[in-house]
């Protein structure tokens, strides 16, 4: 194959104020051969996005290049003139950042901004421009091709927007491109369909990609070589097969092992000492929330509707869903930054009030909320001793000599040493950061922690040690959780119970192993079989075997008749799916579905799905008989 | 072969350890330019005098002892005489501590008044948001200068009423940045924490909101003394500031102007100061203000 990029000895450098040298990329050599897509694969700080943006012959600001080559077609492009430069941007190598949303312009039309590269460099006129964005689309099973092009960026999902940043860099035909970790802020459910899409052009345009991401298991399905990066040096590299099938480097491993397998019943903790009791913790019932002016007890945007959670002493309820299905406003329900329109709420058995000034301050106390940014929910002018001590001096009243004490105690709780207590949030690490946003929560000694999305913004080595952290956490402390998260396999290794939302309503709920068993929800199906395998080949079988089960691709709409999956349910029925609402399915110890499919019927649904996928009988395997009572 | 899986090892103890490098480098220092420093040289300068000057002038600022008006420099008279043959040396140390007094003094009152007003606006919304801003508008459509006038012609002109109605006119803008900062601010996360801990609303705007407005704050205080040091002055210099024979920056550059016409520098000499000091208020700011990122917006985080 020919070569198209060569890496040779790249080393990048940052100079801080004193002017000295820190080195970022330290010697780093791969090549990109003509149709492969090589993915560079990394925690953050490994230095993969400095090493792709090379490719672009560029460096972030306050970066430089300090040696090695980087050559496009056997030249040099760090020695290139700056116009020439300029001119390799965006129509030989072509860039896709991380966030589709921040890349688009607002207030220009989605076609314009896709075309306007390759108009710009005088690869392409406007018209030969159109059709050609007009032929990405259909290769990108966009929607409505021949309009969506008129529509403005707000217009469209992330998820497409997301496909359509893919054909602005295939327009002008570049050679290479590259991409920067385009799928990490997407849901599973919509990054599946992303990933298709790239798979399918990058095969049919013949290009080559540099695929930027820390997700093993997403470059499993994509990747033809794979580069392994740590700490701006090359781990260990190699075709996908044999990193993904015989990786020898420990790092690698440990990357490995980061990789949640997919979910399944047993693989949670199981709970340690004495947990149960009569009372739960926190309770809501029939609750409905929203935004707006609240008449008649519906809200202007209802997000919630009749849900009910119970949170037993020391038991962890993990709530997930997509993006906008409410998870986070139940979160916010239960700390009272969002007072419910109807509905109730139990601390403890006692009445809860919904609104912040209403509680009082043990209740407060009680109830701790853990903010899913915590490079926002830190105030960048306190320290961390002053950040930790407050709840401290504020519930228990606690100062001084004895409150420095406490905050290293709760320090180490959370494994950092007592010296962090003087710096400041800017000079920690995100996961660092989101040790003390939860050991800020610890502080208050609460018995329940509403924990927001705490690992979606960190690392997969670095969220699987948070999750090991709040494991240990809990058996230490005691404390129940509300863990919210939209991976299902995050949930399913930490939490005992499932609450799976769609639109605001309850479609499943019960405790993790039954959840996770036969018979599932449609949408829970759909889930689990959206997280990606680390292995290669997992994305064709799945789709395969999707296109035929679920209409994932289509919108998603909030109605309060009718079944909120409908128009996305294969096994929808219509005139009594879209009418009436499904009727709550009990099965055993607290597991309920809400289907209008009786129990035998999801069996059977769940059956078929596997004959197709495994092309034999799979029903009746390691299950019991349900018990309906509808 | 050790070395590597030596090496190896290492990386991993980092990893299990938690040792990740900070997301920015520890930053705490603040270093300015030799622009910023000259800048800072000469506020001091002028502020040294200010406290000082009328101790060490030659003359009294309203002592006639110069042989003529408009004369040029002389013996004791460094920078010549003014139109009533009064030494401009000694005027324009004993004007510095009115200028300068009167600006400072005025500024500072319309921060008290704009981060007050601005401040509750933010924390609290709805209509005393609404009635605070809406008066504001109404104060900073009308020209500074034309409501000043008006103000002292009213009601005379004596420094006390000055101040006042500098403070007045100014706190408007200062309001318009402090409304802005505070509510960025109160919408953040760490906000919303405290809030959910049950902190009341002083907690939260004495430890949350100003530690973080207040950066971008004291860089547009420098800019704002500008402001208020060239309305006093031109008050001054429409002869409604500060009234003779009391000496201040303005008012002589006005009673000095005819002198421009025999070559006099008097006019100029004490225009010179208020340049001085103006532009060199300004340089800090700009230094303080590039040094830490920029905008005054990136300044919060």
């Amino acid at each position: 194959m020919e070569k198209l990029l060569e890496v040779e000895d790249l080393r990048i450098s940052a100079r801080n104020d004193e002017g000295v040298e820190i080195p970022i990329v330290k010697g780093v050599s791969f090549d990109v051969h003509k149709g492969q897509v090589v993915a560079l694969i990394g925690e953050s700080g490994s230095g993969k996005t400095t090493i792709s943006l090379a490719a672009l012959a560029y460096t972030k600001p306050g970066l430089e290049f300090v040696g090695g080559q980087v050559r496009l077609q056997g030249e040099d492009v760090l020695t290139m003139a700056p116009l020439r430069q300029r001119a390799l941007r965006g129509h030989k190598v072509a860039y896709l950042a991380q966030s589709a949303a921040a890349t688009f312009n607002p207030a220009i039309t989605i076609g314009e901004q896709v075309t306007e590269s390759a108009v710009l460099h005088g690869v392409l006129t406007q018209e030969e421009a159109n059709e050609r964005s007009l032929g990405l689309y259909h290769a990108l099973e966009l929607p409505d091709p021949h309009r969506i092009g008129h529509r403005y960026p707000h217009q469209v999902s992330g998820g497409q927007l997301q496909r359509l940043m893919a054909a602005m860099a295939l327009c002008g035909n570049p050679d290479l491109m590259v991409l920067d970790e385009p799928t990490t802020a997407l849901d599973v459910t919509t990054q599946i369909e992303v990933l298709k899409a790239f798979k399918k052009v990058i095969r049919e345009e013949h290009a080559a990609a540099i695929y930027v991401t820390h997700d093993l298991a997403v470059v499993a399905q994509i990747a033809d070589y794979i580069v392994v990066l740590y700490n701006g040096k090359i781990m260990e590299q190699g075709t996908a097969d044999q990193i993904i099938n015989h990786a020898t480097h420990p790092y690698t491993q440990k990357l490995m092992d980061a990789v949640r397998p997919k979910p399944a019943a047993g693989q949670g903790v199981a709970l340690t000492g004495e947990h149960e009791q009569e009372i739960a913790n926190l309770e809501v019932e029939n609750m409905t929330a929203g935004y707006g002016e609240i008449v008649n007890g519906e809200p202007a945007v209802t997000v919630l509707r009749n849900v009910d959670v119970k949170v037993q002493n020391g038991h962890v309820v993990g709530v997930i869903g997509e993006s906008g299905c409410g998870k986070s406003t139940l979160a916010r329900v239960m700390a009272g930054l969002l007072p419910q329109s109807e509905g109730k709420l139990r601390l403890d058995g006692e009445p809860l009030p919904g609104s912040l000034g209403e509680r009082e301050r043990q209740q407060l106390q009680k109830v701790q909320f853990v903010f899913q940014m915590a490079d926002t929910a830190l105030n960048p002018k306190q320290t961390i001793g002053q950040i930790i001590g407050r709840p401290l001096e504020f519930y228990h009243g606690i100062t001084g000599r004895e409150n420095h004490q406490k905050v290293t105690e709760i320090l180490e709780m959370v494994e950092l040493s007592a010296d962090f207590a003087s710096r400041y949030p800017m000079e920690l690490s995100g996961g660092q950061k989101q040790r003390i946003n939860m050991a800020r929560s610890l502080a208050a000694s609460p018995e329940v922690m509403l924990c927001d999305e705490v690992t979606s913004a960190l690392d997969s080595i670095v969220g699987a040690n948070v999750i090991k952290l709040l494991t240990a956490l809990r058996d230490k402390t005691g404390v129940s959780f509300v863990f919210i998260s939209h991976d299902l396999s995050t949930v399913a290794s930490f939490a005992d119970e499932i609450v799976v939302l769609y639109t605001g309503r309850v479609v499943e709920q019960g405790p993790t192993d039954e959840v996770l068993t036969p018979p599932f929800h449609p949408y829970t199906r759909l889930l689990i079989n959206s997280v990606p395998e680390l292995r290669i080949g997992w994305l064709e079988d799945t789709m395969e075997k999707r296109e035929m089960a679920v209409g994932i691709a289509r919108g998603v709409e909030i109605t309060s008749v009718g079944c909120p999956f409908y128009n996305r349910c294969p096994a929808a029925m219509d005139g009594t799916c879209d009418v009436h609402n499904p009727p709550v399915r009990e099965l055993e110890d607290g597991h309920q579905i809400t289907c209008h499919l009786t129990i035998e019927e999801l069996h059977e649904a769940e059956a078929n799905t596997q004959k197709a996928l495994h092309g034999y009988e799979k029903l009746g395997e390691g299950e019991e008989e349900p018990r309906a009572t509808t | 072969m050790t070395e590597e899986s030596k090496n190896e090892e290492e990386i991993l103890e980092k990893i299990d350890a938690f040792d990740e490098l900070p997301d920015v480098p520890p930053k705490r220092k603040l270093r300015l330019s030799w622009v910023g420093k000259l800048g800072i040289a000469v506020v001091a300068f002028w502020l040294v005098i200010a406290l000082i000057g009328p101790y060490i002038t030659p003359y009294h600022e309203m002592d006639m002892e110069g042989d003529d008006s408009f004369l040029e420099a002389y013996g004791n008279f460094y920078l010549g005489t003014d139109y009533l043959g009064r030494d401009t040396f000694s005027r324009i140390m004993f004007g510095a501590r009115n200028t300068i007094g009167i600006s400072v003094a005025a500024t500072l009152l319309a921060y008290c008044i704009g981060i007050t007003l601005g401040i509750a606006a933010a924390v609290k919304g709805g209509w005393i948001d609404m009635a605070i801003s809406r008066v504001n508008d109404a104060v900073l459509a009308l020209p500074t200068i034309m409501l000043g006038l008006i103000v002292i012609a009213a009601l005379g002109s004596s420094i006390p009423i000055l101040i006042a109605t500098a403070a007045v006119i100014y706190a408007a803008s200062v309001y318009r940045i402090a409304r802005a900062l505070g509510q960025d601010i109160m919408v953040q996360d760490f906000v919303e924490a405290a809030r959910a801990r049950g902190e009341n609303v002083w907690w939260i705007i004495r430890s949350e909101v100003l530690p973080n407005a207040a950066m971008p704050l004291a860089t547009d205080f420098g800019l704002r003394l500008v402001f208020v040091v060239l309305f006093i002055s031109s008050l001054s210099f429409l002869g409604l500031g500060v009234q003779p024979p009391a000496s201040d920056w303005g008012s002589m550059v006005r009673e000095n102007l005819q002198g421009l016409a025999y070559g006099s520098y008097a006019a100029i000499w004490p225009a010179f100061a208020i340049a001085t000091f103006t532009i060199s208020i300004n340089l800090i700011v700009d230094d303080i203000s590039a040094k830490s990122g920029g905008s005054l917006a990136k300044k919060m985080v």
